[in-house]
Protein backbone atom coordinates (compact mmCIF):
# COMPACT_ATOMS: atom_id res chain seq x y z
CA UNK A 1 0.00 0.00 0.00
CA UNK A 2 1.00 3.48 -0.83
CA UNK A 3 0.84 6.20 1.55
CA UNK A 4 0.39 9.61 -0.37
CA UNK A 5 1.66 12.35 1.66
CA UNK A 6 -0.76 15.05 3.09
CA UNK A 7 -0.93 18.20 1.52
CA UNK A 8 0.79 20.91 3.12
CA UNK A 9 -1.60 23.47 3.64
CA UNK A 10 -1.45 26.62 1.33
CA UNK A 11 -0.22 30.19 2.98
CA UNK A 12 -0.14 33.39 0.89
CA UNK A 13 1.17 36.56 1.75
CA UNK A 14 0.12 39.14 -0.20
CA UNK A 15 2.52 41.99 -1.03
CA UNK A 16 -0.62 44.70 -1.62
CA UNK A 17 -4.55 45.18 -0.52
CA UNK A 18 -5.11 44.36 -4.25
CA UNK A 19 -3.64 41.14 -3.73
CA UNK A 20 -4.59 40.78 -0.78
CA UNK A 21 -8.70 40.98 -1.75
CA UNK A 22 -7.99 38.41 -4.46
CA UNK A 23 -6.38 35.77 -2.40
CA UNK A 24 -9.26 36.21 -0.54
CA UNK A 25 -12.05 35.68 -3.41
CA UNK A 26 -15.81 35.29 -1.61
CA UNK A 27 -13.70 33.83 1.25
CA UNK A 28 -14.81 30.10 1.06
CA UNK A 29 -12.25 28.21 2.87
CA UNK A 30 -9.83 31.09 3.54
CA UNK A 31 -8.69 31.93 7.12
CA UNK A 32 -7.34 35.55 7.33
CA UNK A 33 -4.18 35.70 9.69
CA UNK A 34 -3.61 39.47 10.65
CA UNK A 35 -1.71 39.85 14.08
CA UNK A 36 -1.96 36.27 15.19
CA UNK A 37 -3.30 37.10 18.52
CA UNK A 38 -6.70 35.03 17.94
CA UNK A 39 -5.77 32.75 15.50
CA UNK A 40 -2.24 31.52 16.35
CA UNK A 41 -3.01 29.74 19.89
CA UNK A 42 -6.28 28.06 18.07
CA UNK A 43 -3.00 26.88 15.72
CA UNK A 44 -0.99 25.73 18.06
CA UNK A 45 -3.58 23.60 20.27
CA UNK A 46 -4.67 22.22 17.06
CA UNK A 47 -8.13 23.48 17.06
CA UNK A 48 -7.34 25.35 13.72
CA UNK A 49 -6.32 23.10 10.52
CA UNK A 50 -6.65 26.15 7.99
CA UNK A 51 -6.80 24.85 4.33
CA UNK A 52 -5.64 28.25 3.07
CA UNK A 53 -4.54 30.99 4.94
CA UNK A 54 -3.92 34.98 4.47
CA UNK A 55 -1.03 36.37 6.17
CA UNK A 56 -1.52 39.84 6.35
CA UNK A 57 1.83 41.26 7.64
CA UNK A 58 3.31 42.48 4.12
CA UNK A 59 -0.16 43.60 2.30
CA UNK A 60 0.47 47.06 2.82
CA UNK A 61 -3.30 47.37 5.01
CA UNK A 62 -1.18 49.26 8.28
CA UNK A 63 -1.44 52.62 6.39
CA UNK A 64 -3.21 54.86 8.69
CA UNK A 65 -4.36 58.38 7.12
CA UNK A 66 -5.96 61.83 8.21
CA UNK A 67 -7.28 63.65 4.82
CA UNK A 68 -10.12 65.73 3.83
CA UNK A 69 -11.57 65.58 7.05
CA UNK A 70 -11.90 61.87 7.29
CA UNK A 71 -9.53 59.43 9.27
CA UNK A 72 -9.12 56.26 7.25
CA UNK A 73 -7.46 53.48 9.33
CA UNK A 74 -5.75 50.09 7.58
CA UNK A 75 -7.35 46.96 8.96
CA UNK A 76 -3.50 45.96 10.26
CA UNK A 77 -3.09 49.12 12.20
CA UNK A 78 -1.91 47.36 15.86
CA UNK A 79 -4.28 47.77 18.42
CA UNK A 80 -1.38 49.39 20.24
CA UNK A 81 -1.32 51.89 17.31
CA UNK A 82 -4.80 52.89 18.33
CA UNK A 83 -3.88 54.40 21.61
CA UNK A 84 -3.41 58.05 19.50
CA UNK A 85 -6.53 57.70 18.00
CA UNK A 86 -9.69 60.06 18.66
CA UNK A 87 -11.54 58.73 21.85
CA UNK A 88 -13.31 56.81 22.47
CA UNK A 89 -11.37 54.75 20.44
CA UNK A 90 -8.06 55.66 22.02
CA UNK A 91 -9.36 54.89 25.93
CA UNK A 92 -10.45 51.33 24.64
CA UNK A 93 -7.22 50.71 22.60
CA UNK A 94 -5.69 51.43 26.25
CA UNK A 95 -7.65 48.61 27.87
CA UNK A 96 -6.87 45.62 25.25
CA UNK A 97 -4.08 43.10 26.84
CA UNK A 98 -1.59 44.42 27.93
CA UNK A 99 1.92 46.76 25.68
CA UNK A 100 3.23 43.33 23.36
CA UNK A 101 -0.36 41.57 22.44
CA UNK A 102 -1.77 44.93 22.14
CA UNK A 103 0.99 45.58 19.76
CA UNK A 104 0.03 42.75 17.60
CA UNK A 105 -3.37 42.95 17.59
CA UNK A 106 -4.69 44.06 14.74
CA UNK A 107 -8.16 46.56 14.18
CA UNK A 108 -9.40 44.44 12.07
CA UNK A 109 -9.17 41.30 13.64
CA UNK A 110 -10.76 42.92 16.60
CA UNK A 111 -13.63 44.17 14.66
CA UNK A 112 -14.27 40.53 13.31
CA UNK A 113 -13.76 38.57 16.90
CA UNK A 114 -16.52 37.13 17.24
CA UNK A 115 -17.59 34.97 21.05
CA UNK A 116 -14.78 33.24 21.87
CA UNK A 117 -15.31 30.36 23.94
CA UNK A 118 -18.16 31.37 26.16
CA UNK A 119 -17.41 35.19 26.18
CA UNK A 120 -17.55 38.00 23.84
CA UNK A 121 -14.22 40.14 22.03
CA UNK A 122 -13.71 42.96 20.35
CA UNK A 123 -13.43 45.55 22.50
CA UNK A 124 -13.14 48.48 19.99
CA UNK A 125 -16.55 47.70 18.23
CA UNK A 126 -18.91 49.63 20.68
CA UNK A 127 -16.05 53.14 19.99
CA UNK A 128 -16.27 52.43 16.39
CA UNK A 129 -19.97 52.38 16.07
CA UNK A 130 -19.58 55.31 18.58
CA UNK A 131 -17.72 57.20 15.64
CA UNK A 132 -20.03 56.25 13.29
CA UNK A 133 -17.54 54.74 11.94
CA UNK A 134 -17.74 52.43 8.44
CA UNK A 135 -16.21 49.82 7.00
CA UNK A 136 -14.69 48.64 3.96
CA UNK A 137 -14.68 44.83 3.29
CA UNK A 138 -14.40 42.68 0.45
CA UNK A 139 -15.72 39.47 -0.03
CA UNK A 140 -18.65 37.67 -1.40
CA UNK A 141 -20.43 39.92 -3.81
CA UNK A 142 -17.42 42.54 -3.99
CA UNK A 143 -16.31 45.46 -2.24
CA UNK A 144 -18.24 47.54 -0.25
CA UNK A 145 -18.31 50.15 2.68
CA UNK A 146 -21.21 50.35 5.25
CA UNK A 147 -21.98 51.53 8.96
CA UNK A 148 -19.78 49.23 11.31
CA UNK A 149 -23.18 48.28 12.89
CA UNK A 150 -24.28 47.20 10.06
CA UNK A 151 -21.53 45.20 9.63
CA UNK A 152 -21.12 43.24 12.91
CA UNK A 153 -24.95 42.17 12.44
CA UNK A 154 -23.95 40.39 8.66
CA UNK A 155 -21.42 38.17 9.47
CA UNK A 156 -18.14 39.57 10.05
CA UNK A 157 -15.97 36.39 9.79
CA UNK A 158 -16.85 35.80 6.30
CA UNK A 159 -15.49 39.76 5.06
CA UNK A 160 -11.74 40.58 4.64
CA UNK A 161 -12.03 44.31 6.67
CA UNK A 162 -9.99 46.29 3.86
CA UNK A 163 -10.07 49.78 6.19
CA UNK A 164 -12.27 51.46 8.58
CA UNK A 165 -13.12 55.12 7.80
CA UNK A 166 -14.62 57.98 9.94
CA UNK A 167 -15.32 61.66 9.85
CA UNK A 168 -12.43 63.77 11.83
CA UNK A 169 -14.88 65.80 13.48
CA UNK A 170 -14.66 67.80 16.97
CA UNK A 171 -16.68 65.35 18.91
CA UNK A 172 -16.73 64.84 22.55
CA UNK A 173 -15.94 61.48 23.70
CA UNK A 174 -16.32 58.78 26.50
CA UNK A 175 -15.51 55.47 27.67
CA UNK A 176 -16.10 53.35 30.66
CA UNK A 177 -15.61 49.59 31.52
CA UNK A 178 -15.61 47.12 33.99
CA UNK A 179 -12.30 46.54 35.81
CA UNK A 180 -10.46 43.60 34.13
CA UNK A 181 -9.10 41.22 36.54
CA UNK A 182 -5.54 40.77 34.52
CA UNK A 183 -4.09 42.42 31.60
CA UNK A 184 -4.88 39.62 29.45
CA UNK A 185 -8.87 39.44 30.45
CA UNK A 186 -11.20 40.07 28.35
CA UNK A 187 -13.62 43.27 29.10
CA UNK A 188 -16.99 41.86 30.68
CA UNK A 189 -19.06 44.71 29.92
CA UNK A 190 -17.94 48.41 28.51
CA UNK A 191 -19.41 51.07 26.73
CA UNK A 192 -18.54 54.29 24.45
CA UNK A 193 -20.19 57.47 23.12
CA UNK A 194 -19.71 60.48 21.62
CA UNK A 195 -21.35 63.66 20.88
CA UNK A 196 -21.12 67.15 18.84
CA UNK A 197 -19.59 69.94 21.19
CA UNK A 198 -23.40 71.12 20.71
CA UNK A 199 -24.40 69.02 22.17
CA UNK A 200 -26.45 67.11 19.28
CA UNK A 201 -25.97 63.94 17.64
CA UNK A 202 -25.56 61.55 20.53
CA UNK A 203 -24.30 58.11 19.66
CA UNK A 204 -23.89 55.29 22.53
CA UNK A 205 -23.02 51.69 22.05
CA UNK A 206 -21.83 48.85 24.22
CA UNK A 207 -19.53 45.94 24.19
CA UNK A 208 -19.89 42.46 25.91
CA UNK A 209 -23.61 42.55 26.04
CA UNK A 210 -23.89 39.83 22.99
CA UNK A 211 -21.66 38.37 20.14
CA UNK A 212 -20.92 41.33 18.80
CA UNK A 213 -21.22 45.48 19.84
CA UNK A 214 -24.80 47.03 19.69
CA UNK A 215 -25.79 50.50 19.35
CA UNK A 216 -27.76 51.68 22.73
CA UNK A 217 -30.54 54.03 20.43
CA UNK A 218 -32.79 54.14 23.55
CA UNK A 219 -30.36 56.19 25.24
CA UNK A 220 -29.50 57.85 22.52
CA UNK A 221 -33.21 59.61 22.36
CA UNK A 222 -32.85 60.24 25.93
CA UNK A 223 -29.81 62.29 25.50
CA UNK A 224 -27.49 63.83 28.06
CA UNK A 225 -29.89 63.69 30.49
CA UNK A 226 -32.24 60.59 29.78
CA UNK A 227 -32.48 57.60 31.96
CA UNK A 228 -29.16 54.96 31.77
CA UNK A 229 -31.36 52.08 32.54
CA UNK A 230 -33.19 52.99 29.17
CA UNK A 231 -30.14 50.69 27.51
CA UNK A 232 -31.56 47.07 29.01
CA UNK A 233 -34.36 47.61 25.94
CA UNK A 234 -31.23 47.32 23.69
CA UNK A 235 -29.47 44.23 24.74
CA UNK A 236 -30.17 40.63 25.24
CA UNK A 237 -28.26 39.49 27.84
CA UNK A 238 -26.90 36.03 28.96
CA UNK A 239 -24.78 34.75 30.91
CA UNK A 240 -21.06 33.70 29.59
CA UNK A 241 -17.74 32.86 30.98
CA UNK A 242 -16.86 36.41 32.07
CA UNK A 243 -20.15 37.81 33.80
CA UNK A 244 -23.45 36.31 34.15
CA UNK A 245 -26.95 38.22 32.46
CA UNK A 246 -27.78 39.36 36.39
CA UNK A 247 -24.88 41.24 37.08
CA UNK A 248 -24.48 42.88 33.59
CA UNK A 249 -28.15 43.75 33.88
CA UNK A 250 -27.54 46.24 37.25
CA UNK A 251 -23.65 47.52 35.88
CA UNK A 252 -24.68 48.31 32.12
CA UNK A 253 -26.96 51.32 33.44
CA UNK A 254 -23.90 52.17 36.23
CA UNK A 255 -21.33 52.58 32.73
CA UNK A 256 -24.07 54.18 30.49
CA UNK A 257 -24.43 57.14 33.65
CA UNK A 258 -20.94 57.28 33.79
CA UNK A 259 -20.30 57.69 30.26
CA UNK A 260 -22.91 60.18 29.90
CA UNK A 261 -21.52 62.05 32.75
CA UNK A 262 -18.12 62.03 31.34
CA UNK A 263 -19.25 63.83 28.00
CA UNK A 264 -21.48 66.40 29.92
CA UNK A 265 -18.34 67.28 31.99
CA UNK A 266 -16.28 67.93 29.14
CA UNK A 267 -19.27 69.73 27.35
CA UNK B 1 12.60 31.86 5.15
CA UNK B 2 15.04 33.75 6.75
CA UNK B 3 15.70 35.48 10.17
CA UNK B 4 18.56 37.38 11.42
CA UNK B 5 18.84 36.12 14.72
CA UNK B 6 21.15 37.59 17.41
CA UNK B 7 23.00 38.71 14.79
CA UNK B 8 23.07 35.37 12.70
CA UNK B 9 21.50 34.35 9.37
CA UNK B 10 19.69 31.66 9.69
CA UNK B 11 17.84 29.87 6.74
CA UNK B 12 14.78 27.90 7.77
CA UNK B 13 13.06 25.42 6.86
CA UNK B 14 9.85 25.76 9.29
CA UNK B 15 6.35 26.12 7.80
CA UNK B 16 5.19 29.44 7.23
CA UNK B 17 2.45 28.85 10.13
CA UNK B 18 5.00 27.45 12.74
CA UNK B 19 5.09 29.97 15.58
CA UNK B 20 8.31 32.01 16.07
CA UNK B 21 8.71 30.24 19.05
CA UNK B 22 9.19 26.87 17.96
CA UNK B 23 11.32 28.19 15.17
CA UNK B 24 13.45 29.27 17.79
CA UNK B 25 13.14 26.22 20.72
CA UNK B 26 13.00 23.39 18.12
CA UNK B 27 14.58 24.69 14.61
CA UNK B 28 17.42 26.87 16.29
CA UNK B 29 17.70 25.48 19.39
CA UNK B 30 17.52 28.92 21.50
CA UNK B 31 15.81 27.89 24.68
CA UNK B 32 15.75 31.02 26.64
CA UNK B 33 12.50 31.93 25.03
CA UNK B 34 9.61 29.27 26.79
CA UNK B 35 6.91 27.29 26.14
CA UNK B 36 4.50 28.56 28.45
CA UNK B 37 0.57 28.86 28.18
CA UNK B 38 1.07 29.28 24.42
CA UNK B 39 -1.37 31.74 23.87
CA UNK B 40 0.10 34.44 24.21
CA UNK B 41 -0.63 35.17 28.37
CA UNK B 42 2.10 34.05 29.87
CA UNK B 43 4.78 36.65 28.49
CA UNK B 44 8.05 34.11 28.69
CA UNK B 45 8.91 33.55 24.89
CA UNK B 46 8.82 37.71 24.44
CA UNK B 47 11.36 38.33 22.08
CA UNK B 48 12.72 41.30 20.37
CA UNK B 49 10.93 41.40 16.78
CA UNK B 50 13.36 44.40 15.05
CA UNK B 51 13.56 45.60 18.48
CA UNK B 52 10.46 45.46 19.65
CA UNK B 53 8.90 43.04 22.11
CA UNK B 54 6.53 40.74 20.75
CA UNK B 55 5.04 37.31 21.51
CA UNK B 56 6.83 34.49 19.77
CA UNK B 57 4.02 32.43 20.44
CA UNK B 58 1.50 34.69 18.96
CA UNK B 59 4.00 35.17 16.02
CA UNK B 60 3.82 33.17 12.72
CA UNK B 61 7.19 32.39 10.94
CA UNK B 62 5.91 33.59 7.26
CA UNK B 63 5.04 37.00 8.59
CA UNK B 64 8.20 38.22 9.67
CA UNK B 65 10.50 37.06 6.97
CA UNK B 66 13.82 39.12 7.21
CA UNK B 67 13.49 40.49 10.53
CA UNK B 68 15.95 40.60 13.33
CA UNK B 69 15.15 38.97 16.13
CA UNK B 70 16.70 39.32 19.88
CA UNK B 71 16.47 36.42 22.39
CA UNK B 72 17.60 36.68 25.47
CA UNK B 73 20.98 34.75 24.37
CA UNK B 74 21.80 38.06 22.32
CA UNK B 75 21.72 40.35 25.05
CA UNK B 76 25.04 39.64 26.66
CA UNK B 77 27.58 37.64 27.84
CA UNK B 78 28.09 35.90 31.06
CA UNK B 79 31.40 38.51 31.32
CA UNK B 80 29.36 41.69 30.10
CA UNK B 81 26.31 41.56 30.96
CA UNK B 82 23.18 43.54 29.26
CA UNK B 83 21.65 46.41 31.75
CA UNK B 84 19.02 44.25 33.00
CA UNK B 85 20.57 41.25 32.96
CA UNK B 86 22.66 42.79 35.42
CA UNK B 87 20.10 44.37 36.91
CA UNK B 88 18.56 41.14 37.77
CA UNK B 89 21.56 39.74 39.07
CA UNK B 90 22.02 42.37 41.59
CA UNK B 91 18.58 42.52 42.76
CA UNK B 92 17.88 38.68 42.98
CA UNK B 93 15.08 39.45 40.35
CA UNK B 94 14.72 35.41 39.50
CA UNK B 95 13.76 32.69 41.48
CA UNK B 96 12.70 29.65 39.90
CA UNK B 97 13.48 31.60 36.24
CA UNK B 98 10.43 30.68 33.76
CA UNK B 99 9.71 34.02 33.37
CA UNK B 100 12.89 35.39 33.38
CA UNK B 101 13.64 35.54 29.83
CA UNK B 102 10.25 37.26 28.92
CA UNK B 103 10.64 39.98 32.07
CA UNK B 104 13.96 40.51 30.68
CA UNK B 105 13.40 41.19 27.14
CA UNK B 106 9.79 43.37 27.45
CA UNK B 107 12.24 45.49 30.04
CA UNK B 108 15.13 45.65 27.63
CA UNK B 109 12.60 46.80 24.71
CA UNK B 110 10.54 49.38 27.33
CA UNK B 111 14.50 50.79 28.28
CA UNK B 112 15.00 50.89 24.55
CA UNK B 113 11.81 53.53 23.84
CA UNK B 114 11.94 54.67 27.00
CA UNK B 115 15.15 54.93 29.05
CA UNK B 116 13.89 57.13 31.75
CA UNK B 117 10.94 54.78 32.49
CA UNK B 118 8.89 55.52 35.59
CA UNK B 119 7.28 52.91 38.16
CA UNK B 120 4.15 52.82 36.41
CA UNK B 121 5.94 52.73 32.78
CA UNK B 122 7.27 49.22 34.05
CA UNK B 123 4.49 48.20 36.32
CA UNK B 124 2.58 49.00 32.34
CA UNK B 125 5.14 47.33 30.17
CA UNK B 126 5.17 43.76 32.61
CA UNK B 127 1.45 43.86 33.38
CA UNK B 128 1.35 40.38 30.78
CA UNK B 129 4.50 38.79 32.50
CA UNK B 130 3.12 36.08 35.01
CA UNK B 131 5.54 35.82 37.64
CA UNK B 132 4.41 32.64 39.58
CA UNK B 133 7.13 32.82 42.52
CA UNK B 134 5.39 36.04 43.26
CA UNK B 135 8.84 37.93 42.66
CA UNK B 136 7.34 41.29 41.55
CA UNK B 137 9.00 43.83 43.60
CA UNK B 138 12.49 42.14 42.89
CA UNK B 139 12.08 42.25 38.97
CA UNK B 140 10.24 45.93 39.23
CA UNK B 141 12.80 47.35 41.45
CA UNK B 142 15.92 45.66 39.12
CA UNK B 143 14.19 47.44 35.87
CA UNK B 144 14.33 50.91 37.57
CA UNK B 145 17.71 50.05 38.81
CA UNK B 146 18.10 49.95 34.82
CA UNK B 147 16.77 52.66 33.86
CA UNK B 148 18.77 54.87 36.43
CA UNK B 149 22.11 53.31 35.22
CA UNK B 150 23.00 51.87 38.71
CA UNK B 151 24.09 48.20 37.59
CA UNK B 152 27.62 46.85 37.07
CA UNK B 153 27.20 44.80 33.96
CA UNK B 154 31.28 43.30 34.21
CA UNK B 155 31.38 40.43 35.83
CA UNK B 156 34.87 38.25 36.83
CA UNK B 157 35.55 35.45 34.94
CA UNK B 158 33.94 32.34 37.20
CA UNK B 159 36.44 30.38 38.84
CA UNK B 160 36.03 26.76 38.88
CA UNK B 161 36.80 24.77 42.23
CA UNK B 162 39.38 22.37 41.77
CA UNK B 163 38.24 19.01 40.77
CA UNK B 164 35.24 20.46 39.84
CA UNK B 165 33.58 18.94 36.37
CA UNK B 166 32.39 21.25 33.73
CA UNK B 167 28.58 20.93 33.54
CA UNK B 168 27.22 22.31 30.23
CA UNK B 169 23.75 22.68 30.10
CA UNK B 170 21.67 22.66 27.05
CA UNK B 171 20.15 26.16 25.58
CA UNK B 172 22.08 28.22 28.62
CA UNK B 173 23.60 31.12 27.53
CA UNK B 174 27.05 30.11 29.47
Amino acid sequence: MSVAPLAEPEVLVPASEEEAIAAFGDGTGVTVLGGGTILMPELAAGRLKPEKTILLARAGLDEWRDEGGTTRIGAAVSVGALVDAPEPLASAARHVADYEVRSQGTLGGNLCAGPGRGFPRGDLQAPLIALDAYVRSAGAGGERTEPVERFLSTSPGNRLVVQVEFETRDRLGGWAALERPHAHSYTALSVAATISPSGSDLRVACSGAGPYAVRLRSVEQGGLDGDPGEALRDVQLTDDALASAWYRERMLPVLVGRVLSQLKEAG
Amino acid sequence: MSLIINGAEYELASPPLTSLLNVLREEVGLLSPKAGCQQGGCGTCTVLIDGEPRRACLTPLGAIEGAAITTVEGLGDPRNLSPVQAAFHEHYAAQCGFCTPGMMMAATGLLARRPDATRDDVLEALAGHFCRCTGYVKIVDAVLSAAAGRVDTTRPEPEAEPGEPSVVIPGSPA
